[in-house]
């Protein structure tokens, strides 16, 4: 008897343990709706194609890996513009360096890198030090990577060697790379938000950086951190998508909208713009619904322009379907 | 005649001291404007010294300074506008399918419009008053929806020409007006709008409601604002600024499905560059005004200097941020 509720007790206590964003109800919400539209007004792939359910993933992987690192900058109150721009000059860059030869991908490699670094740094000095409201550092800095991509570059440059496209197209046993890959990043934020110092410093900065300056946390370092950060993962996001297609054009990034997108899957999956709260396993939920939703309305042939409006107004009800309980009122 | 003699430097230092304090009070935007189109002025006299050259100046930056009035007054309630580009967007493109190229039809579409735009704006509001969705994400839903929505109408692509009486509000002058010689009637508009929002936001109880909200909304709540009604009818102005400025825009710059394009981004640029705060809380008409004809004269100071387009976008980049890195760390050092 005391046997069985000590059990009871403890399966009650793991239960409790795996918290569940609340993003994944509405997520599955969303698939068995699109999925029953599908049924009736299409041929019903989405149910019966295991094939389409691994595309809504590797459809989000782009969107997913950023997103993290948005979710990093968000948490710590800041935001992070410039990471469409940063996705194109990592594609393009690459693509320009690499020349379809197997021998320059380590240094196509080590210089986007390298330039995502550069990037992460000024955002997060023009941030800290400067004391630029991140918004309009992050938008100045994106102006500025447009500005010279579009002087440099007008077209398809360069190419990706046929080596390289493992990361877009390979697949381990019956698993995509790229959804590794996408695992990998998550749970690797997951960590660094959850399990690390930098992490729990990043909660503090934007929770109240004040109070987390007088703490002895070096609020400045920890935002230029999470800022690199940001910017690495969308230079993985744009090494992702060049080599996906094959060559580097300088529209990849602001044509995916890839800085609004990351910053509205991450609000969805629950994380507030006003910082300090939320994981990443939630933007992961966010990033899944926008996959579902895309594959959805191809499935059902919706118009394109029809299909920016209906994402408009689900982006809008997926994150009121939380704030609307709030007491505060919103800004 | 000692007296005389002791005090008149003292006075003389006071007054200096004096006219030195009123200076500083000068927001920086002024002396950065006018460094500027003096600089034009320089490097291009024939164009930028005459009173011609200086309306043509004024034609291209007023539609601008209409919606950063607007959407200053969003940010000044702690609030963001992102739907403005796709407002302006949708004024082309469906005015051009509305006109179905008849001028008759001229007035009757500009007025839709205008209805169009405030329940554009009435949704936002609604939407982050009583949905509570942060503005950021609500305009950013409603600027997809709008550009969608107006793009799914048109199909795509433009259906016809604007007449030449709807454009004549962003392109034509009134000719022989004396000392001026002629004056873009985008000028004018700009005049009787700037006037009208500076009185409501300097001197009726709705602008200093707004400036409350944004600073603290708690207290201006509990102090017996009517915070959702505010927050809503300052949506409904942000907008209804946007389709005048697309009527403004699309009559110079004609029928282009990509011509509301980051307009939102640069609204909010000319208003920080004017001293606006984006948490909220502080805000001027006239500085949001000036804030645009900066950025303009930046981008014709770019164009001038023989720089192509891409440059120009990174120019401005480094200027915007400089901007707010100098009002940031002069604002903090008084701290």
């Amino acid at each position: 008897m005391t046997a069985a509720t000590a059990t009871e007790n403890r399966y009650r206590r793991i239960l409790h343990s795996i918290h569940i964003p609340p993003v994944y109800f509405f997520l599955i919400l969303v698939f068995f709706a699109g999925g029953s539209l599908d049924q009736i007004l299409a041929d019903g792939q989405i149910f019966s194609n295991p094939a389409i359910m691994l595309n809504i993933v590797v459809r989000s992987v782009a969107l997913g890996i950023i997103a993290v690192g948005q979710s990093l900058v968000i948490i710590g109150a800041s935001i992070d513009l410039s990471v469409a721009y940063t996705i194109s000059i990592t594609a393009v860059m690459s693509s320009y360096i690499m020349q379809g030869d197997t021998a320059n991908v380590p240094m196509a490699i080590v210089s986007v890198f390298a330039i995502g670094a550069a990037i992460g740094l000024v955002n997060g000095v023009t941030i800290t030090k400067f004391k630029v409201n991140p918004f309009i550092a992050t938008l100045g800095t994106s102006l500025i990577i447009k500005g010279i991509i579009n002087a440099t570059f007008s077209n398809y440059t360069g190419s990706v060697p046929k080596s390289f496209e493992f990361f877009g197209y390979g697949t381990i046993g019956s698993l995509p790379v790229s959804i590794i890959i996408l695992l990998i990043i998550v749970a690797a934020g997951w960590f660094l938000l959850a399990r690390t110092k930098f992490g729990a410093h990043l909660y503090g900065v934007g929770g109240n950086a004040e109070v987390a300056r007088l703490s002895g946390v070096r609020t400045d370092r920890v935002l230029i951190g999470a800022h690199v950060i940001c910017s690495m993962t969308a230079v993985l996001a744009g090494l992702f998508l060049v080599s996906q297609m094959r060559s580097g054009a300088p529209w990849v990034g602001p044509n995916g909208v890839y800085d609004l997108n990351s910053i509205a899957t991450t609000v969805i999956g629950g994380i507030a713009l006003s910082g300090g709260k939320g994981g990443v396993w939630s933007t992961l939920g966010g990033v899944l619904i926008f996959g579902v939703l895309e594959t959805v309305f191809n499935q059902l042939g919706v118009n394109p322009y029809l299909k920016t409006v209906l994402q408009g107004i689900i982006i809008v009800l997926a994150v009121a379907s939380y704030t609307i309980r709030s007491k505060k009122e919103a800004a | 005649m000692t007296t005389t003699t002791v005090s008149s430097p003292k006075e003389f230092s006071k007054a200096l001291w004096k006219i030195w304090t009123w200076i500083k009070k000068i927001p920086p935007v002024y002396p950065v404007f006018f460094i500027i189109f003096i600089t034009l002025g320089i490097l291009n006299p024939t164009k930028y010294q005459s009173m011609n050259g200086i309306m043509t100046f004024l034609r291209t930056a007023s539609p601008l300074a209409v919606i950063a009035i607007g959407e200053m007054l969003v940010l000044a309630s702690g609030g963001f506008d992102l739907s403005v580009g796709a407002i302006v967007t949708l004024v082309v493109l469906v005015s051009s399918k509305l006109l179905a190229n008849d001028p008759a039809n001229a007035y009757p579409a500009i007025l839709t419009m205008l209805g169009i735009g405030s329940l554009i704006g009435l949704g936002n509001g609604l939407v982050v008053s009583y949905l509570k969705v942060p503005s950021f994400i609500a305009t950013l839903g409603m600027m997809l929806l709008v550009r969608g929505g107006a793009l799914y109408y048109v199909g795509g692509a433009p259906q016809g020409y604007l007449t030449d009486n709807w454009r004549a509000f962003g392109r034509n002058y009134i000719e022989n007006i004396p000392l001026f010689g002629r004056v873009p009637n985008a000028l004018i508009i700009l005049i009787v709008i700037a006037v009208f929002s500076y009185i409501i936001f300097n001197r009726t109880n709705f602008g200093k409601q707004i400036l409350a909200i944004g600073d603290n909304v708690r207290a201006s709540q509990l102090s017996g604002v009517r915070v959702r009604l505010v927050r809503v009818i300052t949506f409904i102005i942000c907008s209804i600024l946007a389709i005048i400025g697309g009527v403004m825009i699309g009559g110079y710059g004609g029928v282009n499905v990509t011509i509301g394009e980051g307009l939102e981004m640069q609204a909010i640029a000319a208003g920080v560059v004017g001293g606006v705060l984006l948490s909220g809380g502080k805000g001027s008409v006239p500085n949001a005004i000036f804030g645009a004809f900066t950025l303009q004269a930046i981008v014709n100071l770019l164009n001038l200097l023989g720089l192509p387009k891409p440059y120009t976008d990174a120019v401005q980049g480094l200027i915007i941020i400089g901007a707010v890195a100098y009002v940031g760390l002069t604002s903090q050092r008084k701290k």
